[in-house]
Formats: C-alpha cells, structure tokens, sequence
C-alpha cells in the first residue's frame, strides 16, 4: 500500500474526508453566523443550540410522528427557522438600540435555555437515529471507501452554501440585504420593510444552522450538548476567516475542517486544539482575519 | 445675590451631598463588615466561603466588563489555572505553606492572562469575546491532557495545610476569616484602581475608545493592565476555592462557568464595587436553593431564563436598580 510521509494512503484520505465532512458543518454553521451578524451586527450564541435542535427534531419527529429524513430535512429547518423569528421578535428586537454585547448575552441566555430545558426531557446521552436505507454503504474509490451518506453531506452542504451565496450576491433580496448591510435607514426610506427583513435574515440563517443539524444526525450522535462545543469551533473559524465576505466564511470553514483532519492523521493529540492555535497565529500576523474587511 | 455667591452657594450645598452621601455609603460598608464578621455563626462557613470565592471571581471580572467594557467569555481559564496550580503544588510538595500555594496559582493567572490580553485585545466588541471564549477553550483541552490536572477525575484531597506554617487552616473559622481577609483586600484593591487616575481612564476607554485614543492615551496597554489584573484576581479566587474545597475540577474550567461569572455581575449590577458581589450571592444561593428543591434539573434553564429576563428587563442590575430608586426618591 502506499505511503505518505509515513501514513498509509488510505488512512490519510479517510482522515481528509472526515475533514472535508466537519469542514462542510463548519461552513454551513460560520455562513449563518456571517448572514446574521451582516444585518444584525450580532453573534448569534444561540446557533449552536439552533443545530442542535435542527439535528434533535429530526430525531423526535421520526421516533413520535414518524417523519422520514426526506421532510425532515425540509421540515426540521422551517420549524427552527419559525423559532429563530420569534426569539428576533420577541426578545431581540427590544434591545435593538443597546450595546451588542447585550444581545450577545441575550442569545447566550437563550442557548442555556433550551440545552437545558432539552437537557432535562431527553437526557445528556442522546438519541439514535438510524440513517435512511438508500445511504447505506457505499463505493470504493480504488484508494479509499467512500460511504454514500458523507458524499450526500458534502454535496449537500456545497450547494447550500452556493445558493446562499448566489442568493445573497446575485439577486434582487440579496441586494437589500446588503444595502442594509451598509446602512439600514436608508434602505428604509426607500420603502423596504426592514424590520421584516431583520426578521426573515435572523430566521434564515438559524435555518442554516438547523439545516446543518439534520445533516449531522445520521452521523454524529445526537445529544443536547451537541451545540455548544461545535459553536465554540466555529467562533474560531468566524475570527480566523474574519466576517468580510460570505464567500470567506465557506472557504476558511472548510479549510479549517481540513487541518482539523490532517492533524487528527499526523499529531492526533492536538486535533482537538489546532483551530485554536491557528486563530492564535492568525490574530497576530493578520488581526482581522483571512478575508476581513475592517481594520 | 450675586450670581457668582449663589454659584459658590451651590457648590457648598453639592459638596454637602456628596459629602453625606459618602458617609451613607461608608456606613452601609461598615455594616456589611459586621455581618460579614458574624456571618459565621449563623450560616455554614464552607457556604460562605463559596460565596465570597465567587464574589471576588465576579469583582474581578468587572474590572474588564464593567470598568473597561471588555466582555471576556474565557475567565473560567483564569480561574482554573490559579485552581489547578495550587492544587498540583499543595498536593505534591508538603514543605509548602498555603500562602505559597495559593501565590503561585495567582501569578500562573496572571501570567496566562497576559498571554490571552496580547492575542484578544488586537480586536473589539463581540470579536474580543468570541477571541477569549476560543482561547479558554484551548486552555480547557490542555486541562484535559495534561497529567499534573489528573485530567476528568481532576485533583481530590488538596491538603488546606497551615498558613504562614502556624494556623491551622483545616479549622472552617481560621479558614473562613482567611478567606475574608483575601477577599476584602482584593475588594479594596479593586476599589483603589477603579477610584485612581488608571480607573478613570479605563472608564473612558469604556465610553468612548476612539475619543480616548485621541486624546492621546495608549488604549491597548491600559486595556492589556486592566485584563491581566482581572485574570491574576480570578486567578486567586480559583487558588482560595481549590483550598476550601480541596477540589481542582475540569467544571472550574468550562465554559459554563465562564457564563456564570457573567451572570453573577449582570444580575448585581455591572460597573458597581458591590454589584458583583451581590450578584455572586445571589447566584450561588440560587443554585443551591434549587438543587434542594424538586427544581433541581433546570438550573441551567432557569440561570439562561433568568440572563434573559436581566437583559431584556434590568440590565443595571440589582444594585444599579437600587441606585436610580434612591436617585429618584430620596434625593
């Protein structure tokens, strides 16, 4: 079999697909966070429990409802989506004018609340949730076995991230999304209802989140405290791409997965903490990130 | 009368004010000081204790959110680096005495906040907190692996041993009264800085950084002062609470606790000396009212609903309530 740098071929792509799975979830969870914080200015601290709930509702609503994985990934995203819009309306709108770091905390407070409401009903072992039958096994690629769901996950998550980005950069409600982006009255003195539009961008991209939860069920185990470790990853992710571009936040989220990986292959104790460390080394040559704009 | 009496009339009236004003408030704190004093007969010394650790914990972490407007997300690191220090050392070198111990856990806060100040303060605002709660995570996987922190089992059985190598601190009394002596020192070293010319312009870089830049002050060194005091204090706080405890934990360096603590001081009050405290008190309380009652299992859905209801509803916080009703009543 052959080698590289001492590591089978094979391990090292399994190691690199791994990545590029991770890699995807970090994209999709950074590129809401980046949608969000365009309009809102905010850091939504609730998105990490917002795919939890993502992942958690496709589980309840097949074990109770029997809801299949299909409508679940249609379904699952709607619902958080509703629940984000709410939580916007309801809790962050009234302290619209505040410091940000408030709504920070806010939406801390919000994270803490459903973790630990769910925490209490369905425990911290988590459910299992058994993949559908089509995603089953899987194809060898000749240097490495390539199950058919994590191929399903990347392509999944390519084309989401694509569209938002097409979304957001080519058409007609992207454009207003950028313009309040720049400046929000303005953009109301020409009509536009923004606090609408505040509302759909904060539901849209908790939507991302959950969507990233239902991908994630199948494969990782789903748990109330699943949420909170990845949204602390992805802030670093976030800082390391820095909040310039949409286009950034994919690209830095799945370059991180990929180190991620190769690390995991080459010094596996230090997978866990390499994102840190690369934030680290990239605050202190370039303190606004790979892709930021401001100084 | 002349205008410039009646002016000088005001001031002497204003000086009058703030002359009485300052008496109240020095006799509040005497009172709190007596009760603190007699604390011990009436409520259990090792739940006082808890709640004076935590205090100076949130007393330190208002230095930054409260008088420097840096929200941190990562203080739990600082508290866990001083816990773990002391614990390891106390543990494994008997000639120590307590004193040593819990100095050496505080300088390793320190320093290890000046390694968090020189990375997170090249940015701002939310960036600042989303830096220092990546950092502390960082910290939490080297707790983690690291052999001297016992790793998920954490450090049991810290001895308390002797301070100053004479008094006999496994005694809850000799304990408690060290742990108050610490604790106001600190309180009073708090006050101090934010009360001097340093505090002042820590509060205008709160206010308004681009104006403080201007004016000519180097924003990032008082800011790096002011992050690297607030870690070695946290720092403290962990050294006093693993030799109450006799317990270093992988909990001291969650990011749940790195909320808490911002919780404690949103609840009390930000931007206050007594806020944090009370704001400690009243969240340890809690916690233990609840895990005594059939409530036991939503702590953390209640402290999340309750971090909601104080941003939304009072986010000066309890003494800062108190403040503008005595403002607007008693004046």
């Amino acid at each position: 079999m052959s080698m590289i740098l001492g590591v089978p071929l094979a391990v090292l792509s399994g190691q690199l697909l791994l990545g590029v799975i991770n890699g995807a979830f970090y994209a999709l969870l950074s590129l809401g966070l980046a949608v969000i914080f365009g309009l809102l200015k905010i850091i939504n601290f609730a998105h990490g429990a917002m795919y939890m709930l993502g992942a958690m509702a496709t589980v309840i609503l097949f074990d109770t409802l029997g809801v299949n994985y299909w409508v679940a990934l249609f379904v699952a995203p709607v619902l958080v989506g509703c629940l984000g819009m709410a939580i916007e309306y309801f809790l962050l709108r009234r302290i619209g004018g505040q410091d940000h770091i408030y709504s920070l905390l806010l939406t801390f407070g919000v994270a803490l609340m459903i973790q630990g409401i769910l925490t209490n009903i369905y425990g911290v072992s988590g459910l299992r949730y058994s993949m559908p039958d089509v995603f089953k096994g899987g194809m060898n690629l000749g240097f490495m076995f390539l199950p058919y769901y994590r191929a399903w996950v990347i392509v999944m998550a390519l084309l989401v991230c694509f569209g938002t980005w097409f979304m957001i950069e080519k058409t007609k409600l992207g454009a207003y999304l950028r313009a309040g982006t720049e400046d929000s009255q303005l953009l109301q003195g020409f009509g536009i209802n923004v606090p609408l539009l505040v509302s759909l961008t904060y539901g849209f991209g908790v939507m991302l989140a959950a969507f990233a939860g239902v991908l994630a069920a199948p494969i990782y185990s789903v748990t109330p405290g699943m949420g909170s470790h990845i949204l602390i990853v992805v802030f670093a992710v976030v800082v390391i791409g820095g909040m310039g571009s949409i286009a950034g936040a994919i690209i830095t989220g799945i370059l991180m997965g990929v180190v991620e990986g190769l690390t995991k292959t080459f010094y596996p104790q230090a997978s866990s903490a390499v994102i840190f460390l690369v934030m680290v080394v990239v605050l202190l040559i370039r303190p606004s990130g790979l892709f930021g704009k401001e100084a | 009368m002349s205008e410039s009496a009646q002016h000088a009339d005001i001031q002497k009236t204003m000086l009058a004010q703030q002359k009485s004003e300052h008496r109240k408030k020095q006799i509040l704190n005497l009172v709190l000081l007596a009760l603190l004093l007699v604390a011990p007969a009436v409520l259990y010394p090792v739940f006082l204790m808890k709640i004076l650790c935590f205090a100076l914990f949130a007393v330190a972490f208002n230095l930054l959110l409260g008088y420097t407007g840096l929200l941190s997300f990562g203080h739990a690191a600082f508290l866990a680096s001083g816990a773990y220090t002391t614990g390891y050392l106390l543990s494994n070198y008997s000639g120590l005495t307590t004193e040593m111990g819990i100095l050496a856990g505080t300088a390793v806060a320190t320093l290890l906040g000046l390694g968090f100040a020189v990375v997170a303060i090249r940015r701002q605002g939310i960036y600042f907190a989303m830096i220092t709660l990546a950092l502390a995570q960082l910290m939490f996987f080297f707790f983690v692996q690291s052999e001297f922190t016992g790793g998920e089992d954490g450090l049991h059985g810290v001895p308390r041993g002797y301070l100053f190598g004479f008094i006999d601190l496994s005694d809850n009394m000799n304990m408690y009264y060290f742990v108050l002596a610490v604790f106001l020192a600190s309180y009073l070293l708090v006050q101090r800085v934010v009360s001097s010319p340093f505090g002042q312009v820590l509060k205008a870089i709160k206010q308004n950084e681009p104006r403080a830049i201007s004016l000519g002050y180097n924003v990032n060194q008082y800011k790096l002062l002011a992050f690297v005091m607030s870690s070695g204090l946290a720092g403290l706080a962990g050294s006093l609470k693993t030799v109450v405890f006799q317990l270093a934990s992988l909990n001291d360096a969650h990011w749940h606790l790195s909320g808490e603590v911002i919780l404690m001081t949103l609840i009390g009050g930000t931007g206050t000396l007594l806020g944090p405290v009370v704001g400690a008190t009243f969240v340890v309380n809690l916690e233990y009212q609840l895990s005594q009652g059939p409530l036991g299992d939503w702590v953390d859905a209640i402290l999340g609903a309750i971090f909601v209801l104080t941003v939304i509803a009072f986010r000066s916080g309890i003494i800062g309530e108190v403040q503008k009703f005595m403002r607007k009543n008693l004046s």
